[in-house]
C-alpha cells in the first residue's frame, strides 16, 4: 500500500498521578509532563515495522490538539514516521469531532490503513477508532495484538474479553492496536535531530469545515471516593482470622 | 419518558452476565421504559434469557445468519435501524460494546458517554477518567438520542423471574461484506469467570514463571476463586490476556479479591476498586498495593501462598 495514517494524541504522562482542580472545573495539567498516548506508539510501531518490511511506502502521524502537540509529533518523526500533521486547535475537541476531523484527512490522504490507539489513557473514551471506521463506511478491527497484511485483505488477532478473535477485513481499514501488538522502539539521539528536518504541516481544525454536533457538556469534575484505610496482619494463621471476620471464609 | 434500547451481547446461544447490570443502570433512569435488542443467528434461547430480567419491558430480536458473530460494522446499521423510536441506546463496557456503540453513535452523528458509573438523571451520567484517578459529570443533550456503555463492575445485576415478551422484528439495512469472522479461542478454564465471580485470586510478575503460578490456581481452587493477572503477568506469558485486570484489562468488583506480588500500579488498581475486600500478600511493605488493601501481608509469597492454601483445609 502507498500510505498509513497513524493518530497520536499528546496526553499527560502514564506515570502522573493527575489532581481535580480545587473549584472541580478540571484536572490540574499545568507543569504536567506529557507523552504520546502509550497506544499511539504501540501504532506508530507498527507501521514502521510494516513500512519496513516493504507493506507501505510512507507512514504519516496526525494529531489533533494544541501547538503543543508538535511535540509528540516530532517525537513520532523521530521514531521513523516520515511526514506529519497537526490539525490545530485551542479547544478540547470531542470524539465525534476529533473523528470527523480525522475523517477529512483521511480523505485528503486516502491511506490503505488507518492505526490509532485503543484508548486514549487520559479520557478512556476507546472510540476514536471505531467512530472513524464508520464515517468512512470502512472496516475496523479493535484491540489489535496482530496484524497480517495479505494483499488488499488483513488479518487481525484481537484481545477479547473471552480470549482471542480473528478476523479478515477489506483494506482500506482502521485498526486499534492493543498493548500486546508490539514494544515500540526507543528513539535514538540522531534520529531526533533527523526528525527537525522532517515536514510538519499544520492545518487549522476551522479550515476542515467540521461540524461539531451536539455537545456533551463536562460540567464537573471530582477525586474518586477513597477506600477505608485497611490493617496489616502479621502471618497466614492472623489473615485467616480476620477473612472469617469478614465473612469471607 | 425515556425510551432506552439495551444491546445484548451473547455467544451465539447464552445471553452475556454483563447484560443484567447493563439493565440494572439503565433501570436507574426514572420512567423508562427499557427493551432489549438481540441480533443473533438463532435468537431463541438468547432471547428467554433476556425476558427473564427484571424492568425488562420487551425483547426485540433480528434474527440473521450475519449476525451469527458480533462484528460491530454488521450489527451497528441494524442498530441505528432498529434505535429510531428510542431516547437512549446502552451496551455494556465489554470489549463487545467498546467495539460496537461508538460506531453506532458515529452513524447516528451524536458523541457517546463511555463507562457510565452513575446515573444522575436521564441525561446526566458520571464516568472515570484518567485511570479511575478521576470522576467526571457529563450532561448529554437532551434533544438527541444517548448512546453509552455501562460500567458493568459499578452496578449489581437484575433479579430474574420477569417474562418480557418476545418480538421478532426486521430492519431495513445494507450490511458491509468488508469484514470477515475467522475465529475464536476461547480460554479454556472450569473456573468462574473473571467478571462475576464472588472472589479472584491475582498473581503478578513476582510469580515469575508459567509453573509459579499453579500457587495462584492452587488457592483459587480452594476458594471457588476466579484468577486475575497483572498486565506485567500477561505480557510476560504467564497467562493469557483474557486475565488481565485494570484500566486496559477487565474491570471487576467481586466480593473478595487477592493480589499476590502485584506492587498496585494505577492501572491495574483501577480495575479493583470496587472489590468488596482486598487482600494484598507482597513482599515489600512499602507496596502502593497496601494502600488500597483492607488486610494486607508483607512476606515472601513463595511461603505465604502455600501456606495459606493448606490453612483452608
Ligand atoms: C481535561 C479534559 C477536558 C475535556 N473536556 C471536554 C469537553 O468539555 N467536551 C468534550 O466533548 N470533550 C472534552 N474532552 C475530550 C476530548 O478532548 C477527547 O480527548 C477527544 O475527543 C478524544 O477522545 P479520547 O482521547 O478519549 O480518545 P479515544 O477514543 O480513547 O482514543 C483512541 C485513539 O484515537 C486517537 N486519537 C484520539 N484523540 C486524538 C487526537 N486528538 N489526535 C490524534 N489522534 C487521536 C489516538 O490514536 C487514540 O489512541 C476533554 C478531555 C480532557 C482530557
Ligand atoms: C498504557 C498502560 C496500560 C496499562 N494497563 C494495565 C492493566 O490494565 N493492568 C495492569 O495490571 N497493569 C497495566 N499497566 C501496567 C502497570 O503500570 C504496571 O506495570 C503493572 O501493573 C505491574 O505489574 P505487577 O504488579 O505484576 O509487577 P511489578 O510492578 O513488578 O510488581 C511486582 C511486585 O511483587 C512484589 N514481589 C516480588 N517478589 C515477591 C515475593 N517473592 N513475594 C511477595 N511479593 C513479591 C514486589 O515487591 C512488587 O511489588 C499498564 C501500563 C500502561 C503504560
Amino acid at each position: 500500500m502507498d500510505k498509513i495514517l497513524v493518530g497520536l494524541k499528546r496526553v499527560v504522562d502514564y506515570n502522573v498521578r493527575v489532581r481535580v482542580k480545587s473549584d472541580g472545573s478540571g484536572v490540574e495539567t499545568d507543569g504536567v509532563k506529557m507523552s504520546i498516548n502509550p497506544f499511539d506508539e504501540i501504532a506508530l510501531e507498527e507501521a514502521l515495522r510494516i513500512k519496513e518490511s516493504g507493506g507501505a511506502n510512507e507512514v504519516v502521524v496526525v494529531s489533533v490538539g494544541t501547538s503543543e502537540a508538535q511535540q509528540q509529533l516530532r517525537t513520532g518523526l523521530a521514531m521513523g514516521a516520515d511526514r506529519a500533521i497537526l490539525i490545530a486547535t485551542d479547544d478540547a475537541p470531542d470524539v465525534l469531532s476529533c473523528a470527523r476531523a480525522l475523517h477529512e484527512i483521511v480523505n485528503r490522504e486516502d491511506p490503505g490503513l488507518v492505526i490509532v490507539g485503543k484508548q486514549a489513557i487520559d479520557d478512556d473514551n476507546s472510540q476514536t477508532g471505531q467512530m472513524l471506521a464508520a464515517l468512512w463506511g470502512r472496516p475496523q478491527a479493535t484491540c489489535a495484538s496482530k496484524i497480517e497484511l495479505d494483499g488488499d485483505k488483513a488479518i487481525v488477532t484481537r484481545e477479547v474479553d473471552i480470549g482471542i478473535e480473528k478476523i479478515e477485513v477489506d483494506l482500506p481499514a482502521v485498526v486499534t492496536a492493543d498493548l500486546r501488538l508490539n514494544e515500540p522502539r526507543y528513539v535514538k539521539l540522531p534520529d531526533i535531530m533527523k526528525a527537525k528536518k522532517k515536514p510538519l504541516d499544520e492545518i487549522a481544525f476551522a479550515e476542515l469545515g467540521v461540524d461539531p454536533g451536539p455537545q456533551i457538556a463536562h460540567s464537573s469534575y471530582e477525586p474518586p471516593s477513597e477506600r477505608a484505610k485497611g490493617v496489616m496482619v502479621d502471618d497466614v494463621q492472623g489473615l485467616v482470622t480476620a477473612l472469617k471476620d469478614k465473612g469471607l471464609l | 419518558m425515556s425510551r432506552i434500547l439495551v444491546i445484548a451481547e451473547h455467544d451465539g446461544s447464552t445471553l452475556n452476565a454483563s447484560i443484567a447490570k447493563t439493565v440494572a443502570c439503565a433501570a436507574q433512569i426514572e420512567n423508562a421504559e427499557i427493551d432489549v435488542l438481540v441480533l443473533a443467528d438463532t435468537a431463541a434461547p438468547i432471547a428467554t434469557e433476556a425476558a427473564s430480567l427484571a424492568s425488562v419491558s420487551r425483547v426485540l430480536t433480528i434474527e440473521n445468519a450475519a449476525n451469527a458473530h458480533s462484528l460491530a460494522a454488521l450489527l451497528a446499521p441494524q442498530i441505528v435501524a432498529a434505535a429510531q423510536n428510542y431516547t437512549h441506546v446502552f451496551g455494556p463496557s465489554t470489549t463487545f460494546g467498546k467495539d460496537l456503540m461508538p460506531r453506532v453513535a458515529a452513524l447516528l452523528g451524536v458523541n457517546q458517554i463511555s463507562d457510565i458509573m452513575s446515573v444522575a438523571g436521564s441525561h446526566e451520567f458520571k464516568r472515570p477518567i484518567y485511570a479511575g484517578n478521576v470522576v467526571v459529570t457529563l450532561n448529554a443533550p437532551a434533544d438527541v438520542i444517548v448512546v453509552a456503555t455501562v460500567r458493568t463492575a459499578s452496578y449489581k445485576a437484575v433479579e430474574t423471574g420477569n417474562s418480557a415478551p418476545i418480538e421478532s422484528i426486521t430492519v431495513d439495512a445494507d450490511l458491509p461484506t468488508h469484514t470477515r469472522f475467522l475465529e475464536a479461542q476461547a480460554g479454556s478454564s472450569d473456573r468462574p469467570d473473571l467478571q462475576t465471580a464472588a472472589s479472584v485470586v491475582a498473581g503478578g510478575r513476582a510469580l515469575g514463571s508459567v509453573e509459579n503460578f499453579d500457587l495462584i490456581y492452587a488457592l483459587a481452587d480452594k476458594l471457588g476463586a476466579g484468577v486475575g493477572a497483572t498486565r506485567a503477568a500477561v505480557d510476560a506469558g504467564y497467562v493469557a490476556n483474557e486475565l488481565q485486570v485494570g484500566q486496559t484489562g477487565k474491570i471487576i468488583a467481586p466480593d473478595l479479591y487477592i493480589a499476590i506480588g502485584i506492587s498496585g500500579a494505577i492501572q491495574h488498581v483501577t480495575g479493583i476498586k470496587d472489590a468488596g475486600t482486598i487482600v494484598a500478600i507482597n513482599k515489600d511493605e512499602e507496596a502502593p498495593i497496601f494502600e488500597v488493601a483492607d488486610i494486607g501481608l508483607a512476606g515472601d509469597l513463595f511461603t505465604i501462598v502455600p501456606e495459606l492454601t493448606e490453612a483452608l483445609g
